[in-house]
């Protein structure tokens, strides 16, 4: 099975219309060209592939505790929330 | 050009069923938003909304009427009812065929739709009642209304989303400006607090899960609402020479369309929204008291709005009311600016500005008179209602006392 890291980067690079390779742990959401709907479209994908619940408001992403300034911070993140489901 | 006045309202909302009691919820800043009744409410990450409580459809109703009328439909006749009740109105005669209905919904029967996907999908159920079309389709309400009063003139729905309302009664006040009608029903209405309704606004992840508080710092999104308001829209001769009361003109309404984004709100198609309504009712700045914002406590939508207004206004801005009622009632989309305009009828009538409640931290960027928390006494003459539609579609009526 792929690692969250890999799927998270699946997922994002699908949204952005890139290949996987081209995402890095660095890349902002902003890099990638990934606008808010984007945004708000991919925390549904990594909740369904996941079957998490991924706390976040679009009004004030930066009050969600859902850190979205990196890919790097949204794998992080993910993992979080899966270890806390096992 | 004919001027145009109204001469009836009416409406139900979460805060009251009749426009006297939803004026009173106005002067208390009273909050009508709580926890939802509704089924399958443990599966909704949202549970709050601005729901009509005690509402007995057999109390206004017969049986045949009611398995023909969704929730959207009931809450619009009853509107209507009081509406064309003030207006003292009677379009049986000639009257009928000048005068027609137009209104905004932005969904229709969500309820219907509901009801009935439950049916067939959850249930395996292969037959549905025979009733489901007509119940759902947007214009059921409008259709019903015009039998309900004999309107046999220009009729139809208009959906723009949180704009509807406005749209619809910005037709409505340019058919009786034009001559094309002598009188006009108008508003609109919405019932979509329902475990479809909720579940599909839950995805965009915009909706708060405790208050709806626009313009506050700490605001976190809206809260949806469901209700109806109608009014009637007269030619002012007409109400005149009939010795009508009237509420309030019609002097002025605009549309713009941002053609920029889906769900963000524009500032420039806003700003020219409200500047064009002002262009169109011959008015200047200055002389706007209050606006009823659209102010749906989304950080988008907020900040966007005042720097709209900021920029339309320039000083005088900072000297302006501007409210959301949105903070009481909650967001009825397709029917908000139609309940809103009961705000901006209260301000010039009774001289009562409406608040924003919940109102808790200061946004500099909406540093605006947001009459935060508690209405206040205030003479205007002139007010204005905005509504901004997700697809970019801005409508701005312009009001002045009568």
């Amino acid at each position: 099975m792929a690692s969250v890291e890999q799927e998270v980067i699946r997922i994002i690079a699908e949204q952005a219309v890139l290949d996987p390779a081209d995402v890095t742990p660095d890349s902002t959401l902003a890099d990638l060209g990934i606008d808010s709907l984007g945004l708000v479209e991919s925390i549904f994908a990594i909740e369904e592939a996941f079957d998490i619940s991924v706390p976040f408001n679009a009004n004030d992403p930066s009050a969600s505790g859902f850190d979205i300034s990196t890919v790097r911070s949204i794998v992080t993140a993910v993992e979080g929330l899966v270890a806390q489901k096992a | 050009m004919k001027r145009v006045v109204i001469t009836g309202a009416g409406t139900i909302n979460a805060l009251a069923h009749d426009v006297p009691g939803t004026f009173e919820a106005f002067r208390e800043g009273r909050c009508g938003i709580t926890e939802l009744e509704i089924r399958d409410k443990d599966r909704l990450s949202i549970q709050i909304g601005g729901q009509v409580h005690h509402w007995d459809p057999e109390a206004h109703f017969n049986r045949q009427q009611i398995v023909l009328y969704d929730k959207f439909t009931q809450f619009t006749l009853l509107a209507a009812r009081e509406a064309v009740g003030q207006s003292g109105l009677n379009f049986d005669g000639h009257l009928g065929y000048e005068a027609g209905v137009v209104l905004g919904t932005a969904a229709g029967g969500v309820n219907t739709w509901d009801e009935n996907y439950r049916t067939v999908y959850e249930e395996g159920k292969n037959r549905v009642h025979p009733f489901v079309v007509p119940k759902l389709m947007n214009n059921a309400a409008a259709s019903h209304i015009s039998m309900e009063f004999n309107l046999k003139g220009p009729s139809f729905t208009v959906a723009t989303a949180c704009a509807s309302s406005n749209h619809a009664m910005g037709q409505a006040f340019n058919m009786v400006r034009s001559g094309m009608s002598r009188a006009m029903v108008t508003g609109g209405s919405e019932s979509m607090l329902c475990f479809g309704g909720i579940k599909a606004w839950e995805g965009l992840r915009v909706m708060s899960k405790d208050a709806c508080r626009p313009f506050s710092l700490n605001r976190n999104g809206m809260v949806q609402g469901e209700g109806a308001a109608v009014f009637v829209f007269e030619e002012y001769e007409h109400a005149r020479k009939r010795g009508a009361e009237i509420l309030a003109e019609v002097v002025g309404f605009a549309m713009t369309s941002d053609a920029s984004d889906i769900v963000m709100p524009n500032k420039q198609g806003a700003a020219r929204a409200i500047s064009g309504a002002l262009r169109d009712a011959k008015l200047n700045g200055e002389e706007v008291g209050y606006i009823n914002a659209h102010g749906t406590g989304t950080a988008a939508n907020d900040k966007t709005e005042c720097a709209a207004v900021a920029d339309v206004f320039g000083h005088h801005a900072d000297t302006l009311m501007i409210s959301s009622t949105k903070s009481m009632h909650g967001h009825l989309i397709g029917g908000t600016g139609a309940v809103e305009l009961l705000a901006c009828i209260m301000a010039l009538k009774d001289g009562v500005i409406a608040p924003t409640i919940g109102y808790e931290e200061p946004d500099p960027e909406c540093a605006l008179d947001v009459v935060p928390n508690v209405a206040r006494e205030a003479k205007v003459d002139v007010v204005l209602s905005n509504a901004f539609a997700f697809g970019g579609l801005n409508a701005v009526l312009a009001l002045r006392k009568a």
